[in-house]
């Protein structure tokens, strides 16, 4: 049984690589040419007038969190359009009927959102290399950071999807939740500059956590205690993991 | 065995509608069985929880001795299902939508490849394999949901609908086909609007209406019911009106050459051939009306199949 399981693991993996693999126009490529924008205009041009950030050249600080950003929304926009593609098509009715435990279609989907996140965010590291420095303080926390972050957001897209009813509601999320809490997520400044109070409605933000300890396992500076931040991640993982498998149990969205 | 044993089965949606008002039914193994009904019967319903597609509000569902909650997984795989709409991905190639249908099975991928080619020949899809899906006609789309449902050897396949909108040709290749499998050991239960289809393939038959079991035998005891059949006979001369028969023949003029009779059960074709001949009326050809499953359906379902959708003679 466990052999078929993991069959049917590998299948719906590899079904969801090639997905974007195949329109790599569209979702590797675009990324990529956006991140090379924010170098090119917040690290290159107005990165040297700001100056410093936390003791380093506001690029090298700026990279980490540009990196995350990509990863986010790749591996969110991977599983939300991927799922609800398949809701909407009716072809998520080819895994329904099948053999195949909710454990393995949520395991799936994610993989195939956490390869589209983590493939965006070597691409767009390697575009990094043209325009800031590339040290990396940990790879270990580079890398746990990267992978966690992916799941959480993967699922994230997961619950979207499962709750959409149209195209506009699986744009709804990422515009006008997700994007606002990756820009005021420490990304571009350290919140130490921010006063008190907005110092304290950020530790708010998710987000921030993962930019954060992302940023350490690179420069070995954050905001953040690293403990903490993934302590935050973890346990937002493994309620975002309970919360899709009740849903698919459940068949929300996908059983009348 | 049985095949599949269905126990006040019922579902009520959100909405408030009552689909399924306890539905109980049995097929045997190896059975080629019909699923009857008219639209909004249930059938679909029915299918759908069998299927894994729709939550059921009651009831139980056993396949091949399995429930489809305890034991869903061993149930599932023993199941092959063909839905009414095409469900696939249009983009993707036809060759990878059989291979990963099996993959969700569990099958390894070099048997997979070798069953999907198997199947692609048998059906006629073989030189559209690396196409995308959405390129093909609307009989290769159904013959590739065929191909996929078959792809994991299911030993109950459930077709609902599989001949919708395909050309009579096609439609008869495809009974065929269907026949071929069932002799080779598949149970097969399949919904239908097509009639002649199901008097033609099936052994036994149950007639969903109102979401309850209305009649439940085999196709043999259910057309032994029909009490009359209605012919339609050709004439080779003009008739000005309808001709004088025994009392017991109900005769309606068409047209100038042509005339309906109803014919009582235990009459003889023969006699009414012969009276005809006797007011010097010659019959040049002759056909059923309609079917003689057609005729008892509409007669059990009071008329309501008849609002169903009826492009051709044969469809209801």
């Amino acid at each position: 049984m466990l052999r078929q399981f993991w069959i049917a693991y590998l299948t719906i993996t590899r079904k969801e690589i090639k997905r974007f693999a195949r329109i790599w126009v569209q979702t590797i490529f675009p990324p990529v040419v956006m991140v090379a924008l924010y170098f090119v205009i917040f690290g290159n041009l107005i990165g040297q007038r700001i100056g410093e950030m936390d003791g380093m050249l506001y690029i090298d600080f700026i990279m980490p969190g540009l990196v995350m950003m990509s990863i986010i929304t790749n591996s969110y926009a991977n599983v939300v359009s991927s799922f609800y593609g398949a809701k909407y098509s009716r072809h998520i009715e080819e895994i329904q009927i099948a053999p195949v435990p909710n454990l393995v279609i949520l395991l799936g989907f994610v993989t195939g959102g956490v390869a589209r996140g983590l493939c965006v965010g070597a691409a767009v590291t390697l575009v990094s290399l043209l325009f800031a420095d590339f040290s990396i303080h940990s790879p270990f926390v580079v890398l746990l950071v990267a992978l966690l972050t992916s799941c959480l957001f993967s699922m994230a897209g997961l619950v979207n999807a499962i709750f959409a009813n149209s195209f506009d509601d699986i744009t709804i999320i990422p515009t006008f939740v997700l994007t606002p809490l990756t820009y005021l997520g420490g990304i571009f400044y350290s919140i130490k500059l921010l006063p008190e109070i907005w110092q304290q409605v950020s530790l708010g933000n998710p987000i921030l956590y993962m930019v954060n300890s992302f940023r350490y396992g690179f420069r070995g500076i954050s905001d953040i205690d690293l403990m903490t931040a993934l302590i935050v991640i973890l346990v937002f993982n493994v309620a975002l993991f309970i919360y899709c498998l009740a849903l698919l149990e459940r068949g929300t969205g996908i059983r009348q | 065995m049985l095949a599949l044993e269905i126990t006040q089965l019922q579902k009520t949606y959100a909405s408030g509608l009552i689909a399924l008002k306890g539905i109980d039914l049995e097929v045997q193994q190896g059975d080629f069985f019909a699923l009857l009904g008219p639209n909004g019967a249930g059938k679909s319903t029915c299918i759908g929880i069998i299927s894994g597609l729709v939550n059921k509000s009651d009831g139980e569902i056993r396949i091949f001795n399995h429930s489809i909650d305890s034991d869903f997984l061993i149930a599932r795989s023993k199941l092959g299902s063909v839905p009414q709409e095409f469900n696939f991905n249009t983009f993707e190639p036809v060759d990878e939508i059989i291979i990963n249908q099996a993959g969700y099975y569990g099958v390894p991928a070099r048997i997979a490849r070798r069953e999907t080619e198997h199947y692609l020949k048998l059906l006629g899809l073989w030189d559209q394999r690396h196409s995308q899906s959405r390129q093909l006609s609307g009989g290769m789309k159904r013959r590739l949901m065929i191909a996929r449902a078959l792809v994991h050897k299911p030993r109950l396949l459930i077709l609902d609908e599989p001949t919708a909108g395909v050309d009579i040709e096609l439609r008869r290749s495809m009974w065929k086909f269907l026949e071929q499998i069932n002799e080779q050991g598949t149970t097969i239960i399949l919904t239908t609007h097509y009639l002649e289809e199901a008097e033609r393939m099936c052994r036994n038959v149950a007639i969903i209406d109102e979401g309850k079991i209305i009649q439940n035998s085999s196709m043999a005891s259910l057309l032994s019911q029909l009490k009359s059949e209605t012919f339609v006979l050709y004439l080779r001369d003009e008739l000005e009106v309808a001709p004088r028969l025994e009392s017991f023949y109900n005769v309606t003029r068409v047209n100038h050459r042509s005339i309906e009779v109803e014919v009582p059960e235990h009459h003889s074709i023969n006699d009414l051939i012969r009276e005809l001949e006797g007011q010097k009326i010659v019959v040049e050809r002759m056909r059923n009306k309609v079917n003689r499953l057609e005729e008892l359906f509409i007669k059990m379902t009071s008329g309501r199949a008849t609002s169903s959708k009826s492009s051709d003679r044969e469809s209801l």
